[in-house]
């Protein structure tokens, strides 16, 4: 009967710790794969993340905040926002730091505006999950 | 403050998350690119076809 092992993948990515790259991967999107030698797969992170992030920006999408009140849904959607929003990394703190909070606005620019700053949050999760799996040999 | 239509911010996202997806999915640059591509084909799919059902549906 065959054994199967772990999918261990021999990969020639320079050696970096998985931690240093998640760190970096979260900081500055695309910058965990930079760490690992793939420059090409870290430019197109780099940009699908700022581009998602600055066309938020630029529709003036509020950033999420703590609930105070309200029922365990609208907790739930305003810290899933939260999580998606500072997944952004230094973009989310430099808005922050900027200043940037505009109101929540109604109409349907400045909503779309906040969910792509979420998006560009998710996409980076996505990066920073490659990246791990890199670092980690499970994949090229 | 930039003002998209709903068409413009579902092209602009499909693209950002085709790219992203196609880069940490597959295994050689051919593929990704492929599979980038495909992903965006479905997500234009989807957005006509939602936009179509939401026309019938309202009348």
């Amino acid at each position: 009967m065959p054994v199967t092992t772990p999918a261990v993948v021999e990969s020639a990515a320079p050696m970096r710790s998985p931690i240093l790259v998640i760190l970096a991967a979260w900081l500055v999107p695309g910058s965990g794969h930079f760490l690992l030698g793939r420059r090409g797969r870290a430019a197109v992170i780099f940009c699908a993340v700022v581009v998602a992030f600055t066309i938020g920006v630029a529709m003036r999408g509020p950033l999420f905040a703590p609930a105070v009140n309200g029922d365990i849904l609208s907790k739930l959607i305003q810290y899933g926002g939260i999580l998606g929003d500072v997944a952004n990394g230094l973009l989310y703190f430099i808005a922050s730091f900027a200043g940037y909070g505009p109101p929540d606005a109604p109409g349907h620019a400045a909503d779309y505006g906040s969910k792509f700053i979420v998006c560009a949050g998710l996409l980076n999760i996505l990066g920073i999950v490659d990246a791990y799996e890199i670092a980690t040999r499970k994949k090229d | 403050m930039l003002k998209l239509d709903h068409f413009e911010v579902a092209v602009l996202f499909a693209l950002c998350a085709s790219a992203v997806l196609g880069v940490v999915t597959k295994r050689t640059d051919a593929d990704r690119l492929r599979y980038g591509l495909v992903c965006f084909g479905y997500f234009i799919l989807a957005i006509f076809g939602i936009g179509w059902f939401m026309r019938i549906l309202h009348g």
